[in-house]
């Protein structure tokens, strides 16, 4: 059971946070189709930014002298560079859609090209091979968080589940998710963000810059999705760049969908989501209550079941909702000031 | 979900003359920027020398040509096998592009062009490797398998479109998650068939190729023009598909009723035009288009699918909006349009042999391209400032307000 809920949360956090990042576009107006380009350029970003506090002998300095709370602030400074990298990637669809008003379906299919070939070009002549990993080790070598490190020596459900082998990404998302979505549904600047996904001309006549909220929410949204991406390499991927993320970035616009806008909805369907994706990865040595009887295997229900099944509820979920969507009203269309 | 602001896929064919200079003007800023990439990255990095970089840039512009290299230096001149490859490679392509213009020219993105390319070529490899060719004429078997992959195709394309006629869905993001269950069920279909390639034991996660049971598209003669080269009759046939859609599209009232659904459904409704139908039936067109480049890729006999693909969609389908929006949704622009892009795939691999730089680099510049398609609207308005300042301020104006318009917001906050 620990070990499900574990693996769930490897894949539902970065779910929920790019979800996250989508609804910050598309309440500002914008429709973000390029998550998945900003995750894997952040993804890209964030091993190369390790990599260069390798070269400087930064990670191995800090394992051999035993130091892990040193590593966990290179992880922290990583995110925090991913953070930038994404918001900078997305101002490529910011300035397109909101200060030359293209089409921003197009822009965003352009970024999903662009990131995975931008990144396969330079991992190639940087490593000879599609991969990027960290130098000697990956995630568990550097980042895993275990229960010795604390001092902690119980083997609870609790311990064993959320603190042992567990990754500072996984909480450092789960802060960031609380603290915009009160920001965006609590405080003034977040009515003002989603007034221009509404009605911008009503927020323009009411003194609200439609486009500087506009680029705000754009860029939000690049540095969450930067964020999902490189907590999801660190966590299911061994912290390396491939130039791909498995399809999660059009897996959060489902949950994104699926969960109607809103967090709270977005947090409970990217926890669905990430459970069918943790079962389609590893249901065959899944042992739910740890009495060595591998239920879902004997179930004998393809992995490839699994895996389409959040598309299948997403299409499912749309054609159900399509009469009383509350998807933002505005968002899509470049604002012209002169329309009403 | 929103409407696609078509204004940058629809074109008067007033404009088609600043039209074709924004595409080529679109060309020219991807090359660019492809070459700066490359010339870039060659000056940063220390294991490639300046030579390299410079032979690095020259492939970029004129790989097409490359003939190899003969005491150090890079040689130029036709090269047969390059120009058939660029053909063949181009099949594909132009047919997705034509999928995607087609869809366009009805008011419809069809982003779904990878899912419906998977459909076909799940469709056809299963027909084409299944039915045995010591009992059926293969070339028999051919035509069951192209003609089955496009009418697969046409019914999974036909999903989005009805979701979209019945309940109104925006059709970008029914053929995103169309896309992605369509690449679990390829992956999950030929997972449970016994298709996979077993004789050749390094490979995993391959299919044979139709060679194995002596299916292979006919060569029509190319390779005697090409030798050396994979091409063959798909050229033709896509060719021939790209003219026959002109002609239902341009020619004929059918034609006219599904662009008329696309210019206003509502208007085209209040004209007694269909317009559900006529949604639902030019998705399934663009459907049979992507799904009859699947099928001739694969069936080519030289080609091997990766069925394992549940977790990335493949290129062609995105390389087509790239085709079409170059050949602005033209069903004969396609060809052209579909033949460069191709080219550039072909300078990638030249890149590969011969430079320390790799074939990525085209799809950099593709989504370039794609990026600044983006942005004809705008290319075209600066393209017709000038004269449009003469005899109507409105247009012209509109540029000069939209860039003043954050200054101004600015004053008025503070």
């Amino acid at each position: 059971m620990s070990f499900l809920i574990r693996q769930t949360l490897f894949f539902a956090i970065p779910l929920m946070t790019v979800a996250l990042a989508g609804v910050f576009a598309e309440r500002s107006g914008i429709i973000n189709l390029a998550l998945e380009g900003t995750m894997i350029f952040g993804v890209f970003m964030g091993v190369v930014f390790c990599r260069i506090l390798q070269t400087a002998g930064l990670f191995e300095a800090a394992r051999e002298a035993g130091n892990w709370q040193a590593l966990q602030g290179y992880l922290l400074l990583a995110l925090l560079f991913v953070a930038f990298s994404g918001a900078v990637f997305s101002l490529l669809l910011g300035v397109a859609a909101i200060s030359f008003s293209a089409n921003q379906t197009i822009v965003g299919t352009a970024m999903n090209m662009l990131a995975p070939a931008l990144a396969l070009f330079l991992i190639r002549i940087m490593a000879n091979q599609n991969v990027l990993p960290l130098k000697n080790g990956g995630s568990a070598t550097f980042f895993m968080i275990r229960k010795e490190n604390l001092g902690i020596e119980s083997d609870g459900f609790f311990v064993e589940t959320f603190v042992n082998k567990a990754y500072l990404t996984t909480y450092f998302c789960i802060l960031v998710f609380i603290i915009l979505s009160v920001i965006l549904y609590k405080t003034r600047f977040g009515l003002r963000l989603r007034s221009c996904g509404e009605n911008p001309q009503a927020a323009a006549s009411l003194g609200i810059n439609v486009f500087k909220m506009r680029y705000i929410g754009t860029m939000i949204s690049g540095a969450l999705a930067g964020v999902g991406g490189f907590a999801y390499s660190v966590t299911s991927a061994n912290t390396s760049a491939t130039g791909e993320v498995a399809g999660m970035g059009f897996l959060a616009l489902a949950v994104m969908i699926f969960g109607n806008w809103k967090p709270l909805n977005i947090a409970l369907a990217s926890m669905l989501f990430g459970l069918f994706k943790c079962i389609g990865a590893s249901y065959t040595v899944l042992d739910i209550n740890g009495d060595g009887v591998f239920k879902l295997a004997e179930l004998g229900i393809s992995a490839h079941f699994y895996r389409l099944m959040p598309f299948l509820i997403t299409l499912i979920v749309l054609m159900l909702t399509s009469k009383n969507s509350r998807a933002p009203k505005a968002e899509g269309q470049p604002y012209d000031k002169g329309m009403r | 979900m929103p409407k696609t602001d078509k204004n940058g896929l629809m074109k008067s064919e007033k404009q088609s003359s600043k039209t074709l200079l924004a595409s080529l003007i679109s060309i020219l800023i991807g090359l660019i920027f492809g070459a700066i990439t490359v010339w870039i990255v060659g000056s940063l990095s220390p294991d490639i020398s300046a030579k390299d970089t410079g032979d690095g840039v020259k492939l970029i512009l004129m790989g097409l040509f490359s003939t190899g290299r003969s005491g150090g230096a890079l040689t130029f001149g036709f090269n047969p096998v390059n120009f058939g490859n660029m053909l063949f490679r181009a099949t594909p392509i132009i047919l997705t592009g034509l999928s995607i213009a087609v869809a366009n020219q009805t008011g419809l993105f069809n982003i779904g062009a990878s899912g419906q390319y998977l459909v076909g070529t799940c469709a056809s490899l299963y027909i084409a490797l299944s039915i045995p060719s010591d009992k059926v004429h293969p070339v028999l078997i051919w035509l069951i398998a192209f003609a089955v992959s496009m009418v697969a195709g046409a019914l999974w394309g036909a999903i989005p479109g009805m979701l979209k006629a019945f309940l109104n869905i925006n059709e970008v993001i029914a053929c995103i998650m169309c896309n992605w269950i369509a690449a679990n069920i390829v992956t999950w279909i030929f997972d449970a068939s016994n298709l996979k390639n077993t004789a050749e034991g390094t490979k995993t996660a391959y299919i044979y190729k139709t060679t194995y049971n002596n299916v292979a598209t006919s060569k029509m003669g190319l390779d005697k023009i090409f030798p050396g080269s994979q091409v063959n009759g798909g050229i033709i046939i896509a060719i021939l598909i790209c003219i026959a859609m002109w002609v239902v599209m341009s020619k004929t009232t059918f034609g006219y009723q599904l662009k008329a659904c696309g210019a206003n459904r509502y208007a085209a409704k209040y004209a007694g035009i269909a317009d559900k139908r006529n949604i639902i039936l030019s998705m399934a067109i663009a459907g049979a288009l992507s799904s009859a480049a699947g099928a001739l890729y694969y069936l080519a006999g030289n080609t091997e699918f990766y069925w394992s693909t549940y977790q990335s969609l493949p290129a062609a389908g995105f390389s087509g909006i790239a085709v079409a929006l170059l050949a602005v949704n033209n069903p004969i622009g396609v060809i052209f349009a579909g033949s460069f892009m191709s080219m550039l795939t072909v300078c990638g691999t030249q890149l590969t042999y011969l430079t320390p730089f790799n074939e990525y680099i085209t799809d950099v510049i593709i989504a370039v391209i794609v990026y600044i398609s983006a942005f004809s609207l705008i290319i075209k308005m600066l393209l017709n400032r000038k004269k449009e300042k003469e005899y109507d301020k409105r247009d012209g104006g509109e540029l000069k307000t939209d860039k003043e318009t954050p200054a101004k917001a600015e004053r008025k906050e503070a």
